[in-house]
């Protein structure tokens, strides 16, 4: 064995290489967010996420060894998810004078998620379980395999939809309000934490502060409503 | 920074510990945001007593910029998850574009409906009291 081999043996089972391969990924993907002055595109998530996957394929790494070192990086969504109780004080006057549109796009939001993924499911001949799987698309991850596994789908198959959720919305939500030409902050971020969970959450807080603080609000009460609305939506399935 | 991060995760332990007691289909952290609400809401309440009850930090804006910096790197905190993801896209394989094709769509039509109604609800509320 030779000296350079026995240092990545060893380098390559600790967590420090992990985590700091995570951080790197992410510091160059924000050097080219900032770069294209955040374009939708070059969206920092997706940009670290293809990183450290090419990472772990070049040298063959296990998932789990990798997750020995991110972890921490992953924990640190907990406390953030808590920390959202503060933007959403801060702006508290303005999230109060906008519980009635809240209320309307919430209803109207979940409702749109759930049936939009079951119908179009159908129309492609999608297998039941599958389709199941899907339904949550739009929620928190670990609330979205909860969903999925209590109505018989497949939880690894929701995460996954999940996540490919949250990039689309995160990347899609920018360019499809200027197509629509929304303005309204408020709506803008309430639309990508209803439709993106947390990656359309962190792509408003990039955005401005306000659209972050509706991002969290809809992230919150999305999940609660999908929770209950979903097992009701899967009746209506053949 | 330290009792503002033991404060976030205090609320999250608690909001842990009352999801899985209550069975409700809500994340233990969406909890702990909801009892982090309540604790600045009392706060700001009882403004006389609370500096002198309180920590400083927990006070003068520190606990708010700690939460605001953890808030600014959400992004960071997708990707451990994100690169499981690739290694499981093989769960997709069968039924691939499908899939892709209804993930887009709904979507795209899941943001537009939201926003859409976001405002047309704000505008309709508003204008009976738009006249100057």
């Amino acid at each position: 064995m030779t000296g350079d081999f026995a240092v990545w043996v060893y380098l390559s089972r600790t967590p420090l290489l992990w985590l700091t391969v995570t951080l790197l990924a992410y510091v160059v993907a924000d050097r080219i967010a900032l770069a294209t002055r955040r374009h939708p595109l070059a969206n920092p998530v997706l940009i670290a996420i293809a990183l450290t996957a090419a990472v772990l394929e070049l040298t063959k790494t296990p998932y789990a060894t990798y997750f020995e070192g991110a972890q921490f990086v992953h924990f640190l969504l907990g406390p953030a998810t808590v920390a959202l109780a503060i933007p959403l004080y801060e702006y508290r006057a303005t999230v109060l004078r906008s519980l009635a549109p809240m209320l309307a796009a919430l209803g109207v939001g979940s409702v749109v998620a759930l049936s939009s993924a079951l119908l179009l499911g159908q129309a492609f001949g999608i297998p039941r379980d599958v389709i199941i799987s899907l339904a949550p698309k739009s929620v928190t991850t670990g609330v979205a395999m909860g969903i999925a596994q209590s109505l018989g789908g497949d939880p690894t198959l929701a995460a996954v939809i999940v996540m490919l959720t949250g990039m689309t919305g995160g990347i899609l939500v920018t360019p499809l309000m200027n197509a629509l030409r929304i303005r309204d902050m408020r709506a803008r971020g309430f639309a990508a934490g209803l439709a993106a969970h947390g990656v359309g959450t962190a792509r408003a807080f990039q955005v401005n502060e306000v659209a972050g603080a509706f991002a969290g609000i809809a992230l919150g009460f999305n999940a609660f409503l999908t929770a209950i609305l979903a097992p009701i939506a899967v009746t209506f399935l053949r | 920074m330290i009792l503002s991060l033991t404060l976030i995760l205090l609320a999250q332990l608690i909001g842990e510990a009352l999801a899985r007691a209550s069975n409700l289909p809500v994340p233990g952290p969406l909890i702990g945001m909801a009892l982090l609400l309540l604790f600045l809401v009392m706060r700001d309440r009882a403004s006389r007593l609370a500096p002198r009850v309180l920590a400083p930090p927990l006070v003068d804006g520190r606990l708010e910029s700690t939460g605001k910096g953890l808030l600014a790197n959400l992004s960071l905190m997708f990707v451990p998850a994100g690169a499981g993801i690739v290694g499981r896209l093989d769960v997709l394989a069968v039924h691939g574009v499908a899939l892709a094709v209804v993930v887009l769509v709904s979507t795209v039509t899941t943001l537009a409906a939201t926003a859409l109604t976001f405002v047309v609800v704000s505008r309709w509320l508003a204008k009976p009291k738009a006249r100057p």
